[in-house]
């Protein structure tokens, strides 16, 4: 018995036509920037891509902007703010870190954003930009984009959505969205790591951040990386929506095993749309950091809050903002399925679940504080 | 060459998980590979203890220091899982708070026995547990024996790197879980295994004395956390009442000390005691520091208490050997221990260990002295150290 991936919203292994197409352009050489047969054929490719992905996602070719990932993506259109940004409390590190002084739009408790309150801030006036993520890396919850995007349009406010978690995983017809800018990233769905883009609406543009070569029509510098976005858009065009009904069927199966096997188990944000693959759950009493170990140790991987690249976990501001309680935040984990999930891998993480569940001995741990120790100190 | 010793852990069973604590030195690399090698399944962990960037002073730098980034280098180099643990705000309250609070009244602490006592053998034996393990390794420089009565701690082979006097606080049955692997080894022997074992961490230089003051200023953390620390007060001498100056603030001494004392005299003088209560650094000459005995408090037993009438050793500080001594119930649970010969430089907040040859008796913390010249008045408890007043 191999190993059990849950963790596909941290990244999802390659699709296979991803890899062909990646492996493809890794074998030849040429700049897309060059004038020769190799330059041209490089080009070629590039803008094959390019034309690929916007044909799944209803835009013009010309608007997509290659970038690094998701990061520099958002990162990118952070940086065309003319004045005081919005962001949603539930943001990924990428937009909180790169907007530090923006204001943030509350939450429910489902963790969806708070319409009337961004309304009110938006009828104040003086917002420039608003950023809210398509599909939340923790917990799946859908923001209403739609609404968001006519709400600042009416309001003569750009909008940014980050789609990271949702390209490829819900339907993304961005020409009906009407966003300005739409961050996208490629390894969440089977692409490769190190690719995104941002998208641009019809009436946005994109400044470069990146400088010094006028690649990607002078909106992002740098020899573009023309293998992984041969893979980008070879993974986008493999997607089927075949694939979310059959994770939305597996997840919600779960979801109910592991309500049977472990009663006390919550599933967060249960009632509000979700993407097809992400169960966000909880075992209370049972510290997420330990419970994410223990399962690793019994082969099953999930993860917890957002790691910090040593590894550590933090508490997770986003079920913070959904205001739930610190005891049942700090016993949260992330389930995240693929394509390729099966039932079977995901009735062994039911069993590992419920045997850590069991397990007084992880109940007791982390919960002793020092200041119950029975003698006295000095 | 040093042979590789083989592992053998007393009532954990062949190939059971074993957690070991990895802080980042050659020492906890060493008991992690001997682990491995000796077919259990270990687990690494690693404590991230406080704030790298701040506590080094150069803000900005990542979460994990350097001694993470190398507990993962060996674990990797092992082929071990390891895990960082955050225990950040657990540290701030157990040891830093403690560390500020007990300088701030008037004593000495000890960091290191706090940690081990509140974080490594209480809180990490409690994940070590949670996570399905059969016992907690640790790098420690101390030997347990398997003694007729249960599992024994005794001083290390090695007795310039012994760590026993740190490790006081363990319980009976934190020690029935815990095994230190390094015991039997000289901290040479240790760097040569691990460089025959190819560990990356073989010829890493040794930690700080306090690892979240690496710069070694205590006063300065101490400002910084309680900025209304630094209450001026008097130095006065201890025998003659005399004021002879000013002090910026009484964490800035310790009982024993003789340097950067701000006062000249053409005596030569030492700080005797520290009274919290009135913000006095009492000095005297060096008879003045002389300690018949001294009072303990929150003590463990890690063997029964010995009788009045037998002598065994002990040790108030950890750099210094231990010496002979008698121990006596006190009010409340306290112990009294007496020296055969008095003692200088016994200071409230330090441990007491008191040793049986190489067994580790038990130890409490001081909390109050007693002057060779005569017996002290009773001690308030957590108050300010029982001292002949001027």
């Amino acid at each position: 018995m191999g190993p059990v991936y849950l963790d596909h919203n941290a990244t999802s292994p390659l699709r296979p036509v991803a890899r062909r197409a990646l492996l493809a352009a890794l074998d030849e050489v040429g700049n897309p920037s060059s004038v020769h047969a190799f330059g041209r054929r490089a080009r070629r490719r590039l803008e094959e891509a390019r034309e690929t992905l916007a044909a799944r996602l209803g835009v013009d070719a010309e608007r997509i902007v290659f970038t690094a990932g998701g990061t520099e993506a958002n990162h990118l259109v952070l940086a065309q703010a003319t004045g005081p940004v919005l962001v949603s409390a539930v943001e990924h590190p990428s937009v909180l870190e790169n907007a530090p002084d923006a204001g943030r739009i509350p939450v429910d408790h489902g963790g969806r954003v708070d319409l009337a309150a961004l309304e009110r801030r938006l009828a104040g006036g003086g917002v420039a930009l608003v950023s809210v993520m398509w599909a939340n890396n923790e917990t799946g919850v859908i923001q209403p984009v739609a609404e968001i995007a006519a709400l600042c349009r009416r309001h003569g406010v750009r909008f940014h959505t980050d789609a990271a978690q949702a390209v490829g995983r819900l339907p993304l017809d961005l020409g009906a969205l009407g966003a300005d800018w739409v961050t996208l990233s490629a390894h969440k769905f089977g692409g490769p790591v190190g690719i995104g883009a941002l998208v641009a609406g019809p009436e946005a543009e994109v400044r470069p951040v990146l400088r010094g070569g006028g690649q990607e029509r002078g909106r992002r510098a740098g020899t573009e990386n023309v293998p992984a976005a041969a893979g980008f858009a070879a993974a986008l065009a493999a997607v089927e929506a075949e694939e979310w009904r059959r994770m939305a069927a597996l997840r919600d199966r779960f979801e109910a095993a592991l309500g049977a096997a472990v009663p006390e188990a919550v599933v967060i944000a249960a009632d509000v749309p979700r993407l097809p693959n992400t169960s966000a759950v909880a075992l209370p009493g049972v510290p997420a950091e330990l419970l994410v170990i223990r399962l690793d140790l019994e082969g099953v991987m999930v993860s917890a809050g957002s790691a910090c690249s040593s590894g550590r976990v933090r508490r997770s501001h986003v079920l913070e903002a959904m205001g739930l309680p610190p005891d049942l935040a700090g016993s949260t984990v992330r389930v995240s399925l693929g394509p390729a999930t099966s039932e079977e891998e995901l009735a062994r993480a039911v069993d590992a679940f419920a045997r850590v569940a069991r397990d007084p001995l992880v109940r007791r741990a982390l919960r002793t504080t020092w200041e119950e120790e029975p003698s006295r100190a000095p | 060459m040093s042979a590789i010793p083989t592992l053998h852990l007393p009532g954990v069973p062949p190939g059971a998980r074993v957690v070991v604590a990895m802080s980042g030195g050659v020492d906890s690399s060493l008991a992690a590979a001997l682990v491995v090698r000796a077919g259990y399944e270990a687990v690494g962990v690693t404590l991230q203890l406080y704030d790298h960037g701040a506590a080094t002073g150069r803000p900005g730098t990542c979460c994990a220091g350097r001694d993470i980034r190398d507990a993962r280098r060996v674990a990797d180099h092992l082929a071990i899982p390891h895990y960082v643990l955050d225990f950040e705000a657990r540290f701030r309250r157990a040891v830093i708070d403690d560390f500020v609070d007990t300088y701030l009244a008037g004593r000495t602490p000890v960091p290191c026995v706090r940690c081990n006592q509140r974080i490594k053998f209480r809180d990490l034996l409690e994940v070590a547990r949670g996570l399905g393990a059969a016992a907690l390794v640790t790098g420690h420089y101390v030997r347990r024996v398997e003694g007729p009565e249960g599992p024994e701690l005794h001083v290390a082979a090695d007795p310039r790197k012994d760590q026993s006097w740190f490790l006081f606080a363990t319980t009976r049955e934190q020690l029935a879980f815990c095994h230190f692997p390094l015991g039997g080894l000289t901290k040479d022997e240790t760097r040569r295994i691990a460089a025959v074992l190819g560990l990356p961490t073989a010829r890493k230089a040794e930690s700080q004395d306090i690892c979240f003051v690496p710069d070694g200023d205590h006063v300065r953390l101490v400002e910084r956390l309680r900025p209304d620390a630094a209450t001026p007060g008097e130095i006065v001498h201890v025998e003659e009442g005399r004021v002879l100056g000013r002090h910026g603030g009484i964490h800035r001494y310790t009982v024993g000390q003789r340097r950067g004392l701000g006062v000249a005299t053409g005596e030569r003088l030492y700080v005797v005691a520290i009274d919290a209560r009135r913000h006095r650094v009492l000095v005297g000459p060096r008879r003045a520091t002389l300690t018949r005995a001294l009072i303990m408090e929150a003590v463990n037993w890690l063997a029964g208490p010995p009788p009045p009438e037998r002598r065994i050793e002990a040790r108030h500080r950890h750099n210094e050997p231990a010496v002979p001594a008698r121990v006596e119930p006190a009010d409340d649970g306290r112990v009294r221990v007496v020296f055969e010969a008095p003692e200088s430089g016994v200071a409230p907040g330090q441990a007491c260990v008191l040793y049986e040859g190489t067994r580790v008796l038990g130890g409490g913390w001081i909390a109050a002295v007693e002057p060779a010249g005569g017996k002290a008045g009773s001690a308030p408890t957590g108050g300010t150290p029982a001292v002949a007043q001027p």
